[in-house]
């Protein structure tokens, strides 16, 4: 997990006009033939915005994306499961290390993408802003929403940028892992009790809307995003990644005897599409912006803990510093 | 060879483990830095992980499954020191408290890796390697934050105080503790404390933080014997929230 419905917002300028026009069209050029992009090589200032953008709210969406999770590793039930979720959230952060690693080598430091995300300046995926009120929750976060992930880290890891490519080829190895639990955990609540089918099936109707939020915003309605497409920042349309989502997992959910709460939900043979009620994309929009059912006690939590963990980051950055009194 | 003993020093490891285990897992996204919120997760664990190993022993001499047994019982059944169930406050405490407990039990685990009794002189030896990595990592931040500014020295000193008299706990004496060294299963508490004393002893000496008197202190015993704070019960309430919807189904 936990990357995914990136938001790329309007390019109003692409400053273009300013940049050497040789070294852009070598730069154009090495991207066609499939060639990496790496830190000290010459690129455009909007290429570097873009991607800082776009690395820095993957970075941001693992560590949000560990607290709901999060919760339920105090409350998993038994030994196998237990340590399970503690590895699998634990992978998460490390994915933020590694992406933050990514990030910083385009110039900005760890620091202060850790202050635009507490400041709200810098956004998440916006799934992580709805609740886990049971296990069965966590359970579709550990299956559905990394499966989701997964569909768009595999096609940004054939993006352009060396090392967000190399971070992204190790995450996803990673992933499969957290893939094969999550599915683990669901079906073993399918073939459970009663009380635990119904879990799940609840489970399953909060999530859906998020979920379908989660790719982002249809393509008819979404950004032109050209220039990105073409120096391979985003590597696929929303709903192309929405559509291969649903082609891969509506069936195992359907096989597994749960529904799924939209009853335009199904595949056009002719088109090979799916087709399904168009989601709130009012409320997607209200989430995004800050008022979700979490948003704030999300970032209050990221707050207190980057509040309280000051002293001992300043405590490593200057070891030897001693308080001096000043000379009146 | 007495069952009880054996079972009686197999439970106190066992949830000792167990709850501290618990504990850490709780900094996963809340570290002070993301290589801490890593390293409590790897500590937790370990922990985890050898707890149910010390269950399984455990069950092999009759005693319910792990889990059953982890997550159906009530605090006065669990015999885990009272350092251990503490809640992690700021991080101070929870390095101090990792610091001084992974120390006493890199030892334990060390004594027992010569025990008479197989299984666990077995498991104590594979255990033994991965506590090597705890006290490592206790051992580089307690250096470098003992004294590194004026609040992190003071804040760590207050720790330490703070957790001095409950980490004397992890020490408690057992009622077997004759028969345990008689049968060559484990050397004692008392063996144990003092090699503890002389190792955190030379570790804190390498920093600015002073090392609180003992001798005026009077340990936190009681969690041996299933007397615990107000902090252990609402720990295994949560622990068990989800198993005990239903202990007999599969999750």
């Amino acid at each position: 997990m936990y990357g995914g419905g990136n938001t790329f917002e309007s390019i109003k300028a692409t400053g273009l006009e300013n940049e050497d026009p040789i070294k852009l069209a070598e730069f154009e050029a090495r991207i066609e033939r499939g060639e990496k992009i790496e830190p000290h090589d010459w690129m455009p200032q909007l290429y570097r915005k873009q991607l800082i953008r776009m690395i820095e709210q993957h970075a941001h969406s693992e560590i949000i994306g560990a607290l709901p999770e999060g919760t339920w590793i105090t409350r998993a039930p038994g030994f196998k499961r237990k340590l399970a979720l503690m590895a699998k959230v634990q992978d998460e952060v490390g994915h933020a290390q590694l992406l933050y690693g990514a990030a910083e080598t385009l110039g900005k430091p760890r620091e202060q993408m850790l202050d635009d995300l507490v400041s709200g300046k810098s956004k998440y995926s916006n799934i992580f802003n709805y609740p886990a009120f049971t296990w069965a929750d966590s359970c579709f976060i550990s299956w559905l929403v990394d499966a989701g992930a997964i569909v768009n880290q595999l096609a940004n890891a054939r993006g352009s940028y060396g090392p967000y490519c190399r971070a992204l080829e190790r995450i996803c190895a990673e992933e499969s892992f957290h893939l094969k639990y999550g599915h683990h955990c669901v079906i073993h609540l399918a073939t459970g009790t009663e009380k635990q089918r119904e879990m799940m099936q609840a489970a399953i109707n909060r999530w859906w809307a998020p979920m379908m939020h989660f790719f982002g915003p249809a393509d008819k309605a979404s950004v032109h995003s050209e220039i990105l497409m073409r120096w391979k920042v985003k590597m696929s349309s929303n709903d192309e990644q929405r559509n291969q989502f649903l082609d891969m997992y509506v069936p195992k959910i359907w096989e597994l005897g749960f529904t799924i709460p939209d009853p335009k939900l199904g595949k056009n043979e002719a088109t090979g599409k799916w087709e399904y009620t168009e989601p709130d994309w009012e409320e997607f929009k209200r989430v995004i912006n800050g008022d979700g059912p979490c948003n704030a006690e999300r970032l209050a939590v990221r707050r207190t803990a980057e509040e309280r963990g000051r002293w001992v980051r300043q405590a490593l950055l200057a070891p030897k510093t001693q308080y001096v009194a000043p000379l009146a | 060879m007495n069952e009880i003993t054996i079972k009686e020093l197999l439970y106190k490891i066992a949830d000792d483990q167990l709850i501290l285990g618990h504990r850490n897992s709780e900094w996963t996204g809340f570290g002070p830095l993301l290589e801490e919120d890593i390293a409590f997760s790897s500590m937790a664990q370990d922990k985890v992980g050898q707890s149910q190993a010390m269950y399984q022993l455990l069950h092999e001499l009759g005693e319910a499954e792990p889990d059953t047994v982890a997550f159906m019982r009530n605090e006065d059944q669990f015999h885990n020191c009272q350092l251990t169930e503490l809640p992690n406050g700021e991080y101070d405490f929870s390095l101090i408290r990792h610091f001084l407990f992974d120390f006493a039990y890199a030892i334990r685990f060390e004594m027992l890796a010569n025990s008479s009794y197989e299984p666990l002189a077995k498991l104590s030896k594979k255990i033994q390697g991965e506590l090597r990595y705890h006290t490592m990592h206790a051992n580089t931040w307690i250096k470098q934050l003992g004294s590194a500014t004026e609040e992190s020295i003071s804040r760590l000193q207050n720790s330490l105080n703070e957790a001095m008299p409950y980490s004397l706990g992890i020490f408690e004496p057992s009622p077997y503790e004759a028969e345990l060294k008689s049968e060559g299963i484990f050397e004692g508490e008392e063996v144990l404390k003092e090699k503890w004393l002389a190792k955190i002893t030379d570790v804190i000496n390498q920093t600015q933080l002073q090392m609180p008197d003992i001798s005026t202190l009077t340990p936190k015993y009681g969690g041996r014997k299933g007397k615990h704070t107000e902090h252990l019960q609402p720990l295994l309430d949560e622990m068990a929230e989800v198993f005990r919807i239903d202990p007999t189904a599969d999750w």
